[in-house]
């Protein structure tokens, strides 16, 4: 992962000694409420239900074994004794003090941390493809312009105080796995007719109140140019975006209002001054950046014979194998996706403990790093065919190694109004009811591939508006009631889910799953997946179901008429 | 006489800023004795009436966020200073105003950033091309203000060109590969 230069490391140790000041300020009564406010959300800090939430930022996704002790430590220290990964690959804790928060940011960057900017209204953590660098599938590796991206963003002084939140996301594979289309700024690494490397830069997507798929504004930017092509959009968005309504304020509004066609013309005048400027990307910068990236260099390994034959005899590791093990593009290597969703935990939560004994495995397995998902999973990027069944028993030893990912208890969910302040509804007792509804292992591989998101209110941090099954948490005469859309879907075929009817109350939604996936399983022809299915006969007929198997339950008196 | 920032160091200042109240129209308002600074409206309506004024270093002009920097475009040379106004020191679109002034249309003279201008801001206000920063009067105490000096040092080495340092990191220090480092 990137290595820190001096001038890297003296902005991550202003910002500390910055935010120490700004706290001292706010404590000692000189700084208000409202002018602290901006001030800590740039450094990821939330007053939430309970206590201050703190969120740390994991540059799309890049974490190493030291960093994760430091979180351990942080967990064990100044929380109680756990952290959680977001959906956005960064990592929350819920009960820090705000007394203690300069000096966990003092400990963060001794190990190269931050929360910069991962809240406020300004540029957030750009989130990318957990298998960059190792992907089969990767046209160019995005990190570096990630990177490139992060440092550009990080504390730009004329984009400090957007109308809303400004979020970037960069795909550079076949298959985007980074959700570049309901993102601000969704950049796809490309190559034009020439060979020349660019980017197809997509605008004003969004999930939140009002979910957009972003469109293309630009077909190719080429590489030298792309900040000062960001800087273009930024402008224009700063200037003429809504600030009258937070609900109306995200760059997906102003797209909609003026059109494509008339923003992206807006977008060209800007740039059209910018172009070739001194923010202008060199080749020498580029190989600087990329050269600060430690990745091993692999060679190919003969195919294991231990790993063949365990697969072979072994039916719960060949599980674990076909559902967390993924190919790497160096033959004799994989990756793994150590699973955060054993059933009956939070999705994403991992204790002290498990943040040091993956530490131990990444040393051990990869390479000393790790990546996090925005599906709140970890990724070990690189491990040797050879080393799979060892690493197979260790993460089993520290509950890792549910073999469920992409299944439908890989929930991706909120921390919902358990800790949330703007929450409608709880997110994750949702997340373990269906969770403890589907237990069958057996009966989850035949369900096969099936994404369920839980978002525990509009904001949609949990992202149900592109989950196959999507869940929204809405407030029904101040009871916590759920919505539930279908045939949502992210990646290259992202969609936006239907909503199927009423909302229905907690106690409720596992019957309200179980009754889709029977519909699911009635009408699927074959290898169909359930994405498949409703893609191919609609909603009406999942809708039907679970109404007509809602009301059979309410005429038998099992749950009250609502 | 009011404090402001400028080269560094607080310095009393004479300037009014002239805000239309209620029912005040731009054409018709008396403007107060001693230099004023006006809105861009009240220098549209009566800029003939005023550019003498100007050219002797008594009138300037505010901005809103909302202003088209575009109308000074003329004026540039004529006025003693360029403020833009922060109704909320969270709307940001000042900071787009300041650059486009400084970097679009070349004007070299005071830039004020006024309203509700924090010292948690100044380091990003500068940047951007302010030279002049003005709070609200009563908003800091001296010893407060003299404090808030330091803020406009928060970041030695930003990464970003801006104003104030056009060229970015890369292109102003000469930053290494890893490979090099270790060697």
């Amino acid at each position: 992962m990137y290595q820190y230069d001096e001038y890297d490391q003296r902005i991550v140790d202003e910002r500390v000694a910055q935010f120490a000041d700004q706290t001292r300020r706010y404590l000692g009564g000189e700084l208000s409420d409202d002018e602290f406010r901006p001030l800590r959300l740039q450094n990821g800090l939330y007053i939430q239900r309970h206590a201050p939430m703190l969120r740390i930022a994991a540059p799309y996704g890049n974490l190493n074994s030291k960093q994760l002790r430091t979180l351990g430590h942080i967990a064990r220290t100044y929380d109680r004794g756990y952290g959680h990964i977001t959906t956005r690959q960064n990592i929350q804790f819920n009960w820090p003090r705000l007394e203690d928060v300069p000096e966990i940011l003092g400990l963060l960057a001794n190990v190269q941390m931050h929360a910069i900017q991962t809240s406020g209204n300004c540029i957030r953590n750009v989130t990318s493809d957990p298998f960059a660098g190792v992907a089969a599938d990767e046209r160019v590796d995005p990190r570096p312009w990630c990177e490139i991206l992060r440092q550009w963003s990080t504390f730009h002084p004329e984009f400090a105080f957007l109308p809303r939140k400004f979020k970037i996301a960069v795909n550079g594979a076949a298959e985007d796995r980074a959700v570049i289309q309901v993102h601000d700024i969704g950049l796809d690494i490309v190559r034009n007719a020439a060979g020349e490397l660019g980017f197809r830069v997509l605008v004003g997507g969004g999930l939140g109140r009002t979910p957009i798929i972003g469109e293309e504004v630009a077909a190719f930017v080429p590489w030298q140019q792309i900040l000062n092509y960001c800087e273009a959009i930024l402008r224009v968005y700063n200037q003429h975006g809504r600030r009258d309504n937070a609900y109306k304020a995200r760059i997906k509004i102003l797209v909609k209002a003026l059109g494509v066609p008339e923003f992206a013309r807006q977008v060209e005048a800007e740039f059209a001054h910018l172009e070739d400027g001194p923010s202008t990307l060199t080749q020498a910068e580029i190989d600087r950046v990329a050269s600060r990236f430690t990745d091993p260099v692999l060679s190919p390994l003969q195919a294991d014979a231990g790993y063949r034959a365990r697969l072979a005899e072994d039916k719960t590791f060949a599980a674990w194998a076909r559902r967390n093990v993924r190919e790497h593009r160096v033959p004799g290597y994989a990756s793994v996706v150590l699973s955060l969703k054993p059933h009956g935990v939070a999705p994403g939560d991992l204790t002290a403990e498990q943040f040091d004994a993956v530490a131990d495995l990444a040393d051990r397995y990869s390479f000393g790093e790790v990546r996090s998902t925005h599906e709140q999973n970890i990724v070990l990027a690189s491990v040797r065919e050879a080393d799979l069944v060892a690493l197979w028993q260790d993460a089993r030893a520290i509950g890792l190694a549910t073999p469920n990912i992409g299944l439908l208890t890989d929930i991706i969910s909120c921390p919902g109004g358990d800790f949330c302040a703007l929450a409608n509804a709880k997110s994750i007792p949702i997340a373990k009811a269906i969770q403890e509804r589907f237990d069958n292992l057996d009966y989850l591989f035949d369900i096969g591939d099936l994404e369920i998101n839980i978002s525990g209110c509009m904001n949609a941090c949990g992202h149900h508006h592109v989950g196959h099954i999507g869940i929204l948490g809405v407030d029904k005469n101040g009871a916590e009631f759920y919505q539930v859309t279908i045939g949502g879907q992210q990646g290259n075929e992202a969609a936006l889910g239907k909503v199927i009817g009423p909302s229905f109350a907690a106690a409720e939604m596992p019957d309200v799953i179980t009754s889709l996936i029977n519909n699911y399983i009635d009408h699927r022809h074959d290898d169909e997946r359930f994405i498949d299915t409703v893609r191919r006969i609609g909603v009406e007929p999942f809708k039907t179901r679970v109404y007509a198997e809602r009301g059979a339950r309410q005429q038998a008196g099992e749950i009250a008429h609502v | 006489m009011s404090d402001i920032i400028k080269n560094g160091r607080i310095q009393a200042d004479d300037w009014t800023v002239l805000r239309l109240a209620e029912g005040e129209e731009a054409a018709t308002v008396a403007l107060p004795a001693g230099r004023v600074i006006v809105p861009l409206a009240l220098w549209q309506a009566r800029r003939d009436a005023l550019l003498e004024q100007a050219r002797a270093g008594a009138v300037g002009v505010w901005l809103a966020g909302d202003d088209d920097p575009t109308a000074l475009a003329a004026d540039l040379a004529a006025l003693p200073v360029i403020a833009v106004d922060f109704p909320k020191f969270a709307d940001g679109r000042g900071y787009s105003l300041a650059t486009l002034l400084r970097t679009r249309h070349g004007y070299t003279g005071a830039l004020r950033a006024i309203g509700d201008v924090l010292r948690d801001q100044f380091f990003f206000l500068l940047r951007c091309g302010f030279s002049e920063l003005q709070p609200r009067a009563g908003k800091y105490t001296a010893a407060q203000l003299e404090a808030a000096l330091a803020s406009l040092r928060d970041f030695s080495e930003p990464y970003q060109g801006a104003v104030d340092r056009p060229e970015p990191l890369f292109r102003r220090q000469p930053r290494r590969p890893l490979a090099r480092e270790a060697a």
